[in-house]
């Protein structure tokens, strides 16, 4: 499920380690070789659980030494209660997913708060390639169109969108180029995209402290 | 003590030894016995701080001989799994398989003398319960001088031990690795058991359980709780795959063995009725049958496994073992979650059904092997 999974340590990481509070009990869906849970249980001192579907990453992430559950996210996350994880983490992984709208739900229910980050198919070079006539290929998307496991690629706008339509405000975003943070018209300029979102009833009830 | 060895060699030739136990060992029935033996084998070297010791538990028809060579020149249960360089090292770990209470391979079970009667127990044999069969390891581990065992291990039934001991001593465990299991059995499950057992119970050889003094056994009862058995350990796929309907020698009009798979079951069948003891047969299935630690929480498996917080679990199943479904295991694993229990879980996509456990599955094989260096570097000394 993971589309980047063997890079050991992906430009989105510090981001979302910075997003999450120290100790909190996690959920890395489509965790691959569990370097994103290793990162943030060195640099958080976070605990949870990965999940992962590929035979390969969940040893991998084995070895890592992280708690990692062998789960097709498609068939949803039944068995984890409502609010059972202080933070959700989807990086990566839901351009690679068909439910997007059900797994939204699932992991703004699952968790008290969730971290969604993706490739941004309007990122200005990649429009670049695109003008070109060709499907883009980068670091971030570095798959031919024919053998991408990326199956639903959006902007930052459409993901904003989905968010209103689902119920979810967005808490925090910060869109990287290049590993660097922007904020001129980020939904140009950004390569990836990192978003902290809630619920919207969860919202109202106080912000996240830092 | 070589700490990864590339070549992987069988334990060699094992002899098994023999633990006493001269208290009364009372059981879940309430029903007791004066003193009782276990069987067992021990592969490696126990370290001095006695940190390094590992559980091997046993399913339905297995014994203490889980590695190496033993004196018939057989080769233990699980000789794929453990040994010099295996998935769990004896060339680090200090394994241990026991023969069950009630087993037929030497530990005290209905063939051995009741010191009441003097006659075998026979059906006077106490009902055992997983949990009975714990509590009498726990003992050997006391004898043994292991106060907290590094990892218990099991398949199947051998799997619900592995859970018991992680309910019932989580102190006397770090890591329990339960594969191919359930926390108890189903409706359907019971049903099985309960064909093989009145196939035993109805043999005209069993005379209530007391055949060993009728010189007798009932060996047809116990060749066809064998076979029903067997059915449910294999994948309709791989049971097609290997037999078809392919015929020994052409249609013959009879009821002789004339498909493959008839054959088959029946040489399985045959096989076991030789070795096996009928009374172990059906004490074994009642122990399947009852297991069930949900049952004291209001059915809350959650709560049942709430004392295992502190052991770390591998659970594995298997995509195509309709005994004992991956959907079994991952209530183990949604009941460990729920818990905060640090648990890794494994869905291997293999076809074997639920014998796969036993079969050298090269994924399932390298988690056991990645696991077991987690359980290493659990250890504190390594002497």
């Amino acid at each position: 499920m993971t589309t980047l999974s063997n890079s050991k340590m992906r430009p989105d990481f510090t981001i979302i380690a910075g997003m999450v509070r120290p100790g909190s009990w996690v959920l890395d869906l489509g965790c691959g070789d569990g370097s994103l849970l290793t990162f943030l249980k060195g640099a958080r001192g976070v605990k949870g659980y990965g999940v992962e579907i590929d035979d390969t990453n969940v040893c991998a992430a084995l070895e890592a030494g992280v708690n990692v559950l062998q789960s097709n996210l498609e068939r949803g996350l039944r068995s984890f209660g409502d609010a059972t994880f202080d933070m959700v983490i989807l990086s990566q992984t839901l351009q690679a997913m068909h439910n997007i709208e059900g797994l939204m739900h699932e992991i703004t229910r699952v968790g008290k708060e969730a971290i969604v980050s993706f490739p941004n198919l309007r990122y200005a070079p990649n429009f670049k390639q695109l003008e070109a006539g060709r499907m883009p290929v980068s670091d971030v998307l570095p798959y031919q169109w024919h053998d991408t496991p990326n199956v639903h690629l959006c902007t930052l706008l459409d993901f904003e969108d989905l968010c209103e339509q689902v119920g979810l405000v967005v808490a925090e975003r910060i869109a990287l180029a290049k590993g660097k943070p922007v904020t001129d018209n980020p939904n140009v300029n950004g390569e990836l995209a990192i978003y902290r979102v809630k619920k919207i009833n969860s919202a109202l009830s106080g912000l996240p402290q830092e | 003590m070589a700490s990864n060895q590339s070549v992987s060699q069988s334990a060699g030739t094992v002899s098994p030894l023999l633990a006493r136990f001269d208290a009364p060992f009372i059981f879940r029935s309430g029903k007791s016995i004066p003193g009782f033996e276990l069987m067992y084998e021990a592969y490696g070297t126990l370290n001095a701080d006695k940190s390094n010791a590992v559980l091997v538990c046993h399913a339905l028809n297995a014994s203490h001989h889980v590695a190496g060579i033993d004196a018939n020149g057989d080769e233990g249960w699980w000789d794929n799994m453990v040994g010099p360089g295996k998935p769990l090292d004896t060339n680090r770990f200090y394994v241990i398989g026991v023969n069950n209470l009630g087993g037929c391979f030497g530990s005290t079970g209905p063939k051995h003398a009741n010191p009441q009667t003097g006659k075998p127990y026979g059906a006077d044999f106490p009902v055992v319960t997983v949990e009975d069969w714990v509590n009498a390891q726990a003992l050997l581990a006391d004898q043994l001088g292991i106060d907290c065992f590094a990892a218990v291990m099991g398949g199947s039934l051998g799997a619900m031990q592995a859970l018991q001991w992680a309910i019932a001593y989580p102190k006397r465990v770090r890591h329990a690795l339960v594969i191919a299991s359930t926390p108890k059995l189903s409706a359907q499950n019971i049903a099985f058991n309960e064909v093989a057992r009145q196939a035993i119970i109805t043999d005209p050889e069993f005379h209530g359980g007391h055949y060993y003094e009728h010189g007798v056994v009932p060996a047809n009862g116990l060749r066809v709780a064998r076979m029903v058995g067997h059915i449910t350990y294999l994948s309709d796929d791989v049971m097609g795959e290997r037999f078809g309907r392919e015929l020994r020698d052409g249609l013959q009009y009879g009821y002789g063995a004339e498909f493959q798979i008839e054959s088959y079951l029946r040489h399985q069948g045959e096989k076991f009725s030789g070795y096996f003891d009928a009374n172990t047969y059906l004490l074994i299935t009642k122990a399947l049958d009852y297991f069930d630690p949900a049952a004291a929480h209001d059915g809350n498996l959650a709560k049942a496994l709430a004392p295992a917080r502190g052991v770390g679990f591998l659970v594995v199943s298997f995509t195509t073992d309709w005994r004992f479904s991956p959907a079994k295991s991952r209530e183990i694993v949604d009941a460990l979650t729920a818990n905060r229990t640090n648990v890794s879980y494994a869905e291997i996509d293999a076809p074997h059904g639920h014998d796969e456990f036993l079969l050298t599955d090269p994924r399932y094989h390298a988690l056991a092997r990645t696991y077991y260096e987690r359980v290493w570097n659990s250890i504190g000394s390594r002497t």
